[in-house]
């Protein structure tokens, strides 16, 4: 593409992200999956960079994901959105990020249809007044805990035990970055860089050190789109989409994966071990598989917390490789040891995938 | 092991591995196929498209992705009756490009 071009819509799709004070709304599936991650977020923003962020226990599911597997309709999850956005007020917060990437797209979407359509909105404050006499106002800006962290980038990078750095070659590493399809691509504006060219992520990973593989299906879903996964039915093209998506970046040889969405770790994650069982393939080194972390998980490891503090270990691609090159230092006997040291018994290992 | 699904294969097609040899010698005897703008004023009066699911535009598509397998059998169904001819807004004459492939698919014919 030409430079000038790039620029111009670099430019158009710039986005305003507040410094401090946030109400932060968790995702209902990232603490099964990657439980360290959203502790992580808060631990580094409040502890690390002394920012205000309200954690909020009575929240609930945003039912984005209900709303995109087509089990409930879209009035269902205003009234949910309504009354997690009642509670921000009450707590007395105007600014909303988002932990999950399909309710930043819910949220985002929500408020859309009601400034295109006032007496949706209307209706959906009367609703949510007789159903629990609650009230509320809209965020003035909504983020997603990705867009936060990539605003702290530098601070993060100022403070960094290890960079995305080949101990060894001293080369950077080869990171893949995978965007969370409802992240940008419903309402480009609202992303860090749009849908075609979002920075959320290659920002970070360019701040700490790595290097970012522009590969032909980038922009590519990672494969659970929701009833392609929830249905079993479907689940072929599910994993096909990911089996694309590791096909067109097995030739550049990455050394991680990093996401910003609660199913992209997931799938990216598990289907590898699934794609190992079924095409006797794997795409790391040495019969490894390529390690696809979180953000979070990937700002920890760069700070220098513990490797199984960051739940790594409940990734289904061994992390070690990864930590080696890093020089990321770790106890392979703590491993399976939960908080205060409660074993948490090591899984039986899968016969094609290389793992620990 | 046997999860209860597989990949399902992929539909997608790399043009730089597929063979374009027949869309390249269609090319030097009916060098109008490049004026096909895919309309699809020909899928939409052919008498057979209903039935068979012949389309003029779907071949011409699959002939520029190496599709023949695809391409000869829908061909199979066409009646030769010419009014995609008589609509196509760039004047291209559609019947005889259909003869033209048919010929090479007997030409492959008789050479097996």
């Amino acid at each position: 593409m030409i430079y000038q071009g790039k620029e111009k819509i670099w430019s158009d799709y710039q986005k305003e992200i507040p410094d401090d004070h946030w109400f932060y709304a968790r995702s209902c599936i990232r603490q099964n999956f990657f439980p360290a991650s959203e502790k992580y977020f808060l631990t580094i923003c409040r502890d690390l960079l002394g920012k205000d962020i309200c954690d909020n226990e009575h929240h609930t599911t945003c039912g984005g994901i209900s709303y995109h597997s087509d089990t409930i309709p879209q009035a269902t999850a205003m009234a949910i959105v309504a009354r997690q956005f009642s509670l921000m007020t009450e707590a007395g917060y105007k600014n909303l990020v988002v932990s999950c990437i399909t309710s930043f797209g819910n949220y985002t979407e929500i408020l859309e249809t009601w400034r295109e359509f006032p007496e949706v909105e209307a209706r959906v404050r009367e609703d949510l007044w007789k159903a629990c006499r609650r009230e509320f106002e809209k965020p003035e800006y909504v983020a997603h805990a990705s867009d936060l962290m990539y605003h702290f980038r530098d601070e993060i990078a100022a403070r960094a035990k290890y960079k995305l750095v080949n101990r060894q070659t001293g080369e950077p590493l080869k990171v893949v970055e995978h965007i969370g399809c409802h992240y940008a691509k419903m309402f480009p504006h609202k992303g860090v860089g749009g849908a075609e060219y979002p920075c959320v992520l290659s920002g970070m990973v360019d701040s700490w050190g790595g290097k970012v593989i522009d590969y032909p299906e980038r922009r590519h879903c990672c494969g659970f789109g929701f009833r392609q996964y929830l249905v079993k039915a479907n689940r072929g093209y599910s994993i096909a989409n990911t089996y694309k998506k590791f096909e067109s970046m097995a030739p550049y040889h990455p050394d991680m994966i990093i996401t910003n969405c609660p199913g992209c770790p997931y799938f990216l994650d598990r289907w590898q071990y699934v794609i190992a069982e079924m095409e006797g393939k794997t795409y790391g080194e040495n019969g490894f598989g390529i390690p696809a972390l979180t953000y979070e998980e990937m700002a920890g490891l760069v700070l220098g917390y513990d490797p199984w503090d960051l739940g790594l270990q409940l990734h289904q691609v061994a992390i070690e490789p990864l930590l080696d090159k890093m020089g990321v230092p770790y106890d392979p006997s703590k491993k399976y040891l939960g908080l205060n040291e409660k074993d948490l018994m090591k899984p039986e290992l899968p016969k094609n995938l290389r793992c620990f | 092991m046997d999860f209860g699904f597989g990949i399902a294969p992929s539909s997608s097609i790399n043009l730089d591995k597929v063979d374009l040899s027949l869309y390249r010698k269609v090319k030097e005897v009916e060098p109008d196929i490049e004026r096909c703008m895919a309309c699809g004023s020909c899928s939409a009066t052919c008498p057979a498209a209903k039935f068979s699911g012949m389309s003029v535009r779907k071949v011409i598509l699959g002939l520029q992705r190496g599709q023949q397998k695809e391409v000869r059998k829908m061909l199979s169904n066409c009646m030769l009756c010419g009014k995609c001819n008589m609509v196509c807004p760039r004047g291209i004459n559609t019947r005889h490009l259909i003869l033209s492939v048919c010929r090479y698919f007997d030409m492959k014919e008789e050479q097996k």
